[in-house]
């Protein structure tokens, strides 16, 4: 029988993910927005933070493994410091989404299996639907949304976030 | 123009209507930048030295500025509405405002170039009750959405609100409200279109001294917001339904489980929670009644299964969204073994007005088989897109053309022979032709063509889009969001998929189109969820009603609209190229040749349909791709 108590060793590394634990009671049935929360905090959920809330919550480290790969919201690989989401719903995507689409992987340099740059500035994904129809086509950077975009317009939105990149 | 202004200024017996500037603040508006026109309306309207609350007040006061949810129209946003007039502003900037203060609140005149002109009949439309996309709707669930303040409980109260939570808890039985739902014959609008009075009453008469309820939000069919807008709206209502709900089945925790990826809605549903948590209407002793309630809200976390009442209850456990078998029903055995009810947002809305206007006002509007009334999201290619509510019963032309304003070309401008088909239920659902325009919608005529209400998403869509590949398009997000649990399902809709990417690349047979039916089939009996047993839907209606357009693809390799790469038979117009070479430079494959200053020609056995020539081309020599 594993120990819910917090392990004295790793405490001080995970003591983000033991708050987090803490404030769900570290109960199995809570995995879902203890991920969420976890991942709100690290932007991914490393390896070794998955098995540190197994043992926490007394699970197996498959059982939380699944949950954090059957659900859509969890990344277990890094994500880049700018999140671009495109909108490819039903709407933006008879309005013409997969040319912006192509447009800004061109721009990065990426296409449908690399999804994040090399230099770690940029994820581009797509998502099913964010509700924004009425104004598809739909690309949000960084929780901001863009509505009727074309090509040229969603390329000058993530040339505008790379120039702040090379600002700083 | 500023005699009528007057004229409609002036309330009952003399007194002047309260003055309101009311900010739509729904997702589509504040994408595009409402946020800064209500800031910029404080400050406005604060320089004009004009006396202004933006917080509710019962009293008459001179001016109020508050935020709304969404007003609907959300491909004009944002909105601004000005009451007493009634006037509706639509794309305004922050730059705009002073104009607006100036103009309308100070001198009581309308600034005309903000207001909607009717593509129809170029005719300025000064409120909503002159704007096409408005007048022929009937709001019932939405009355109040885009008026008042999502985040102001106060208002929501003087409005009437929670008297039919209040009526529920304290002055009804619970057989006496399930008898009401039942006399109203609301039926989910989640989809299914189940009775709701049926499945409460099951839930009712369990023994148990444990129940719950779960408002499902989860608002996964892409192409749809009917549950966003009316969460970030009137997040009071659904949460009142739900109260009423927990009262009519004896259940004492409730649950709103909300797609993540609408951050407003989750929002604004726990700040009603909280509200109704200070006010006592959820606690130990809800609206004093001794009984106890409670409600917490849940954020999904992307996936499209936990729409599935079973899959979403396993979710909420804290585990894969996987569903179950039913029976036993979650109405017997739910969330952690006990009797759950599992409603929809739109659902749980309509439940408070029932209980508040009675179920003879309901059943007024839509058919006798599908009372009331359903909002569809109303999107794709049509000049107005945005929320719509309707009776059941209104047909398909009245939604697209009066209320949508007719079909949008490529380029956006309407085309009367635009229209192609119209996508209804999602990934679910079915296309409906032009043989549907009198079709009344409801929930019994929709299945018998073969499509379903849904939760309400209605794509419409010209005759530049391939059906084929809109099958493809569903069948892509089925694939992806298949749980994996019923083989038929997981590895069913990823040989459709196959087949379809066969069609769309020039490489299928007859063949390949008997095995697609024939697999539809199975995947559609060998499925346990609705999930899997609706995926093929897509496929399968449009095989019914675009069956020329697959045999254009199969036999012909040719696709109609030419939006299918693969089979594009790029060539290049000897009567535009000037001979620049720009294309040949820019080909990857050397498939183009030409002498310098003659008409080039494509090799189609080298090319590789890419595209690059029509790119380079500033003549729009090339065709065909």
């Amino acid at each position: 029988m594993m120990t819910k108590s917090k392990p004295e060793s790793t405490g001080r590394k995970f003591v983000k993910v033991c708050n987090i634990l803490d404030q769900y009671g570290r109960k199995p049935s809570r995995l879902v927005p203890i991920l969420q929360a976890v991942q709100e905090e690290y932007r991914y959920l490393p390896q070794e933070v998955l098995t540190y809330v197994a043992t926490a919550l007394d699970v197996s480290p498959a059982r939380v493994y699944g949950v954090a790969t059957f659900y859509a919201h969890f990344a277990i690989q890094p994500k880049g410091k700018h999140l671009i989401r495109l909108c490819d719903g039903t709407a933006c995507h008879v309005k013409d989404s997969v040319p912006i689409l192509e447009a800004i992987w061109k721009r990065l340099g990426l296409d449908a299996k690399r999804k994040t740059t090399p230099d770690m500035l940029f994820t581009v994904e797509t998502v099913a639907c964010l509700g924004a129809c009425g104004l598809a086509p739909v690309v949000v950077i960084d929780d901001q949304v863009h509505g009727q975009m074309t090509p040229e317009s969603a390329v000058t939105l993530v040339e505008a976030v790379m120039a702040t990149e090379v600002a700083l | 123009m500023i005699s009528e202004l007057t004229q409609n200024t002036l309330g009952g017996a003399g007194q002047p209507a309260p003055r309101r500037v009311i900010v739509c603040a729904g997702t589509g508006c504040v994408a595009s930048g409402a946020n800064q026109v209500l800031k910029a309306f404080q400050h406005q309207i604060q320089a004009a030295g004009i006396p202004v609350v933006t917080e509710f007040k019962a009293e008459q006061v001179d001016l109020r500025l508050n935020q709304s949810g969404c007003q609907g129209f959300c491909q004009m946003g944002p909105l601004v509405t000005v009451l007493p007039e009634g006037l509706l502003y639509c794309k305004v900037k922050a730059e705009d405002v002073a104009e607006i203060v100036t103009q309308t609140l100070v001198a009581g005149r309308a600034v005309d170039r903000l207001l909607y002109v009717d593509p129809a009949t170029k005719k300025r439309c000064h409120g909503v009750d002159q704007i096409p996309f408005y007048q022929r709707q009937q709001r019932f669930v939405l009355r109040n959405c885009g008026t008042i303040d999502p985040e102001c409980v106060e208002e929501y109260l003087h409005e009437g609100g929670y008297a039919a939570a209040r009526k529920a808890f304290l002055s009804l039985t619970p057989e006496q409200i399930v008898q009401e739902i039942t006399k109203s014959g609301l039926r989910g609008r989640g989809g299914g279109g189940f009775p709701t009075g049926r499945k409460w009453e099951a839930a009712r008469l369990q023994q148990n001294p444990k129940k719950y309820v779960i408002c499902n939000a989860d608002e996964g069919d892409p192409g749809a917001f009917m549950n966003r807008s009316v969460m970030e709206g009137n997040p009071h209502s659904v949460l009142e339904g739900l109260m009423i709900a927990a009262r009519a089945i004896g259940a004492d925790e409730t649950l709103i489980y909300v797609r993540s990826e609408y951050p407003l809605a989750v929002r604004r549903m726990r700040q009603a929670v909280s509200e109704a948590r200070r006010l006592g209407f959820l606690g130990e002793n809800a609206f004093g009644s001794g009984q106890s309630l409670n409600c917490e809200v849940l954020e999904g976390a992307g996936a499209f299964v936990c729409g599935e009442e079973t899959a979403m209850i396993a979710s909420i456990e804290g585990e894969r969204g996987m569903p179950r078998p039913k029976p036993p029903f979650p109405a017997q055995s739910g969330l952690w073994g006990k009797p759950t009810i599992i409603n929809n947002v739109e659902t749980l809305a309509h439940v408070v007005r029932i209980l508040r206007e009675g179920a003879e006002t309901f059943r007024q509007l839509g058919t006798a088989a599908s009372p009331g009334t359903k909002t569809f999201a109303l999107t794709g290619h049509v000049a107005n897109t945005g929320l719509v509510e309707v009776p059941f019963g209104a047909t398909l032309r009245e939604i697209v053309f009066d209320i949508g304003g007719g079909i949008t070309n490529r380029r956006g401008k309407i085309d009367p022979e635009g229209f192609k088909a119209v996508q209804i239920g999602g990934p679910s659902g079915g296309c409906l032709t032009r043989e549907h325009f009198d079709l009344p919608m409801d929930y019994d005529s929709l299945r018998s063509a073969g499509a379903m209400v849904g939760s309400g998403g209605l794509v419409a869509m010209n005759q530049q889009t391939c059906m084929v590949s809109i099958a493809r398009f569903f069948m892509d997000f089925t694939q992806r969001e298949s749980c994996g649990k019923c083989v038929l399902c997981r590895e069913g809709t990823r040989q459709m998929l196959a087949l379809l990417d066969d069609i769309i690349e020039g490489r299928a047979t007859g063949e390949t189109l008997d095995l697609l039916q024939k697999l539809a089939g199975a995947v559609q009996k060998g499925s346990l969820c609705g999930l899997g047993k609706t995926a093929p839907n897509p496929v399968l209606s449009t095989l019914r009603y675009f069956r020329e357009e697959y045999d254009a693809h199969v036999f012909h390799k040719h696709c109609p609209t030419g939006q299918c790469k693969a089979l594009a038979k790029p060539s290049i117009d000897p009567a535009k190229c000037k001979g620049c070479t720009a294309c040949a430079k820019k080909c990857p494959v050397g498939a183009i040749s030409g002498e310098r200053k003659q008409p080039h020609v494509i090799d189609q056995e080298k090319c590789i349909k890419c595209g690059e020539c029509a790119d380079a081309c500033k003549l729009d020599a090339v065709v065909g791709v």
